[in-house]
């Protein structure tokens, strides 16, 4: 899925019809997303006949991914469906190395023919771009695994959920969004399956089914005599989980400041949007903030994204080395900061892990799109700077001879490249609750969701707004805030984290929408955490009048 | 088959509209050949080429509507599809401001969106273009990361009421950094077009290269309200942002556009009288397709006229609420200059910053168009009218409604490419020099 065609699904877009694009592929009746349309023996025959394509035509290397992408979109508004979009994309993309370059083509043309005319275009691009070839590649070792699958863990399949029930559910939250204030209500629900076939030529047949799902909304309410409007988003996370996810378990709910609930594992959308127009209404008059140092008490839906843009980004080993420069740009945490083992990332209360396989999130998979088996790794311990994040033909550059397993193609017609893992903050070990840490805050601001963000091109300085703040004053919350963003710098920020919630609290924010490269592509990703302080964080006051 | 020919193009529609048995329908026929180089570390790194033209058929019983999509074209697929979209028309829940389609329109001429340059691009010339753009960096010491993407293709609509539309369009985009060896300097350049015989890739590259090495060690300046000159892609990522004027979300009371007490503030004065932006598709530098994706016909419009809010933008189901013609989104943003020279406007400041470009620019506040971003890639300390030396990066926070109100002078205008890639929001965007008096830059950033 490309965020521009989630855009235009969700009825974000401007002007024009409201017709699916076809490069998410091509609307389908939801039926159709129960079908299985190749059996593993034909995917594994069109595989060897790009494999031995390539290997006929002088590649050294090859893989093949025959890739099935399924979407369906529900978007609502108030008591009305907007938007029912089911959607699959099929085809088959082959990447080769040819002396000693990489090429790639990919064909929606799923036939021994076209597959092989594909694996003749890529090869041919191979060699055209080996002229302008400096450093030929060099893959790390992968052993080939044979016939292997893998399939997300879910326990109910949303595309096998009726649409009715769905949408039941849908405008059921909107209900209980405007039933208590709200003076508009939105929703959403995205379910993606991604069926994706991975061989190569190093003896790898890897066939893997893949979910995830993501419930959202928004709330806004407006004060006509005051021309002042609000919104409050959903506290959901995007989660790499079937329809469970969309029932409500008690074990799963935490509760937040003031009535607020968070949600682990699954999710309370109903309740969740009744809240939230209570809140939405208490923040058209909350305070507006002080500027000034504060202690941040941040949430996990709220920190993740700061670890995805101040710890995920910059130890892309691509970045680093800079093939991001001229877009997403490059990165502060150099090769020699990482050499050095000295490198104090955060406070020792700072453990970050990469993790391709933690259950329920976004990133897992057992396999990458290059063949490599998932794992979890350090990226910084005890507040030092370990690794980064690295696939085949890079990781060599750090001296080591195992990739990190975290390639990724957002579909059969992109080719697959340094993506980063999910990668998340390691719980306090200690016992030590949300409350507790609220409880120890003299002066501070506890923060829920995410909000506004931006950082610069090489990780340094960042901004970050939320979805909800309270002022936090001698240990007590005494009432929500407006107009709040904090600023800082990585390294400062992360040495700045005093204390970290434990496991009880241990939650995942995710982004479907982690954009990267050109032409740019999409990938999800889940950063997990519990809530954590960091102190004396400089708070700038966002409110204007025009 | 991706850029079919006007009677191509009429042609198949008028077979599928043929095979419907629904209430009506509207059609969509667009293709494209894109292709593509991208380059860092002085290399390239990848290339590639893709072509695809796609049918969308939206079938409609009553209020309940379906869509279908495909790319195959014998008589046989086209049915299918329109069945198929019909199948779902059928079962999909009724939409209560669903709108008939448009009839037959008079479209008031032939675009200029199309380039005969463009359309004979060739991977060897995008492989030139690199190596044109990489040769001058390596003696220089800098080293050049850029991507090269252009695209020609077609779009034409038909439905069951009569109306045809066609048009076809070029578009190049070229985007370019330059960073020194050694790590402390970074410069970029950038051109979007229609016609590549206008891009010259070593030229443009030289710009950046120049950044680079002008940008090399710089010192930090204190945060605070500076007067900025904004280079066009600088001033137009922030202008851009005001142009999404959507008459529903203002009526609604949840947009910067909303006044207080009900209502919109059309026909209010809320920027600085010097400044008119409107939208034109016959524009030369930034020319636009004559008809929205829906049909309607696209004119010359005033967005802001003296300062004054001249226009907001009815979709066909709100204008139907709100009793007034349907105004549909532009395809282009025009904003007028001036005659002030950017040497002059250099000349004439005593205590500034010179922006090449802002990063990361995200919505804070939707309520004021409060934003946050970066400058990036060659920002400069102007003392007494000279330019005195390279300043560190700075994050501001800022509106464009607020800036536009202290506006001192303006330039010759550029056309832009947005900071994350692509055209101009909305289309071209045809933005000038700026002066800008207390922008306010929040804090530093020590990013090269």
């Amino acid at each position: 899925m490309k965020r521009r065609d989630f855009v235009q699904i969700a009825g974000l877009g401007l002007g024009g019809m409201m017709l699916p694009l076809d490069m998410l592929g091509n609307p389908v009746p939801a039926e159709a997303l129960l079908d299985s349309p190749l059996t593993t023996v034909q995917k594994k025959q069109f595989a060897d006949a790009a494999l031995n394509t390539a290997r006929t035509n002088g590649a050294t290397y090859a893989d093949v991914r025959i890739g099935r992408y399924l979407n369906q979109f529900i978007t609502t508004r108030e008591n009305r469906v907007q938007n029912i979009v089911s959607t699959e994309s099929f085809g088959v993309g082959v990447r080769v190395i040819a002396k000693g370059t990489w090429g790639f083509a990919s064909t929606n043309d799923v036939s021994t023919d076209g597959i092989k005319k594909a694996t003749e275009r890529a090869i041919a691009i191979a060699k055209a771009n080996s002229k302008f070839q400096t450093e030929p590649v060099r893959l790390a070792p992968v052993p080939g695994y044979g016939e292997v699958s893998w399939k997300t863990p879910i326990q109910k399949n949303s595309f096998e959920v009726p649409v009715s029930e769905k949408v039941e559910l849908l405008l059921g939250a909107n209900s209980g969004a405007l039933k208590n204030g709200a003076n508009f209500a939105s929703s959403n629900l995205f379910q993606v399956n991604e069926q994706k076939y991975f061989a190569s030529t190093d003896g790898s047949y890897i066939d893997q089914d893949v979910h995830r799902i993501w419930p959202t909304f928004t709330v806004s309410v407006i004060d006509r005599a005051s021309g002042k409007f609000k919104t409050r988003d959903a506290m959901s996370a995007p989660m790499g989980m079937g329809y469970e996810y969309m029932i409500p378990k008690n074990e799963d709910k935490l509760p937040g400041p003031r009535g607020m609930f968070l949600y682990r594992n699954s999710y309370d959308i109903i309740e969740d949007a009744t809240i939230a127009a209570k809140q939405a209404k208490e923040i058209i008059s909350a305070k507006s903030v002080e500027p000034g140092k504060y202690d941040l008490v941040l949430e996990p839906n709220h920190l993740g994204l700061t670890i995805h843009e101040s710890v995920g980004h910059p130890l892309e080993l691509d970045r680093i080395l800079g093939y991001e420069a001229n877009y997403a740009g490059t990165s502060f945490a150099s090769l020699e900061k990482l050499k050095s083992g000295t490198f104090n990332y955060g406070s020792k209360q700072v453990n970050i892990i990469a993790d391709k396989t933690q259950v329920g999130s976004l990133g897992a998979v057992g396999y990458d799109d290059e063949g490599v088996k998932c794992k979890q790794w350090d990226l910084i311990k005890d507040g030092i700077l370990v690794n980064f994040e690295a696939i085949r033909d890079q990781v060599h550059i750090l001296g080591q001879n195992e990739s990190h397993g975290c390639c990724y193609a957002q579909s059969w017609n992109d080719v697959q490249f340094q993506r980063m893992p999910n990668v998340s903050l390691a719980p306090g070990k200690e016992p030590y609750s949300s409350a507790q840490m609220i409880k120890d805050v003299e002066k501070g601001i506890y923060i829920a969701g995410r909000g506004s963000y931006s950082i610069d091109q090489q990780r340094y300085n960042f901004q970050f707004g939320g979805t909800t703040f309270y002022e936090i004053k001698n240990g007590e919350v005494v009432g929500m805030l407006n107009d709040v963003a904090y600023q800082s710098n990585t390294q400062e920020f992360w040495n700045s984290c005093v204390k970290v919630c434990d496991e009880k609290d241990y939650r995942m924010f995710g982004s479907f929408f982690d954009g990267k490269g050109q032409p740019s592509q999409v990938s999800a990703v889940s950063h997990g955490s519990s809530t954590a302080r960091f102190n004396a964080v400089n708070v700038i006051n966002t409110g204007r009048t025009i | 088959m991706a850029i079919l020919s006007k009677e191509e193009a009429k042609k198949i529609l008028e077979k599928v509209v043929n095979f419907s048995k629904a209430d009506g329908c509207s059609l969509t026929l667009n293709g494209a050949d894109r292709g593509n180089i991208r380059y860092a570390r002085n290399s390239v790194s990848t290339a590639g080429e893709d072509s695809n033209v796609t049918l969308g058929v939206q079938s409609y019983f009553g209020k309940k509507s379906g869509a279908a999509t495909i790319n195959e074209f014998d008589d046989a697929a086209l049915e299918k599809t329109v069945r198929r979209a019909e199948e779902l028309a059928q079962l999909a829940p009724e939409n209560s401001e669903f709108m008939e389609p448009l009839p037959q329109q008079t479209y008031l001429g032939e675009s200029k969106t199309f380039s005969e340059a463009t359309a004979k691009i060739t991977p060897e010339y995008r492989a030139q273009a690199a190596a044109d753009s990489i040769n001058p960096a390596v003696p220089k010491d800098v080293t050049a990361a850029g991507y090269l993407q252009d695209s020609r293709g077609f779009s034409s609509i038909l439905n069951s009421k009569g109306l045809f539309a066609y048009n076809k369009q070029t578009s190049v985009d070229f985007t370019v950094t330059m960073r020194t060896n050694d790590g402390t300097g970074s410069g970029w350049a950038a051109r979007d077009l229609n016609d590549i015989s206008k891009l010259n890739a070593s030229e443009t590259s030289k710009i950046a290269i120049d950044k680079a090495l002008m940008s090399r060690e710089a010192k930090a300046i204190e945060p605070g309200k500076y007067t900025v000159i904004l280079e066009p892609s600088a001033g137009g990522d922030l202008v851009r942002l005001m142009l999404n004027m959507n008459a529903r979300q203002a009526d609604e009371g949840r947009s910067w556009l909303s006044k207080k007490g009900g209502g919109t503030k059309l026909g209010e004065k809320i920027v600085d009288e010097r400044v008119n932006i409107y939208s034109d598709p016959w524009n030369d530098e930034v020319p636009a397709s004559p008809w929205s994706g829906d049909g309607q016909v696209r004119k010359k419009m005033d967005l802001f006229k003296g300062g004054v809010i001249s226009n907001l933008f009815y979709d066909r189901y709100w204008a139907t609420q709100k009793n007034v013609a349907p105004n549909p989104f532009p395809g282009n943003a025009i904003m007028d200059g001036g005659t002030t020279s950017l040497e002059d406007m250099i000349k004439d400041t005593k205590r500034g910053v010179l922006v090449t470009r802002f990063w990361y620019i995200r919505p804070v506040d939707p309520q004021t168009l409060l934003y946050t971003g970066l400058t990036r890639d060659g920002t400069f300390f102007i003392e007494n009218g000279k330019i005195k030396h390279p300043i560190k990066n700075f994050r501001f926070n800022e509106s464009p409604i607020i800036m536009l109100n202290n506006l001192e002078a303006l330039g010759k205008q550029v056309r832009c490419v947005t900071s994350e890639g692509g055209p101009g929001g909305g289309g071209g965007l045809l933005i000038p020099y700026m002066k800008i008096r207390d922008f306010t830059f929040s804090s530093l950033s020590d990013a090269v």
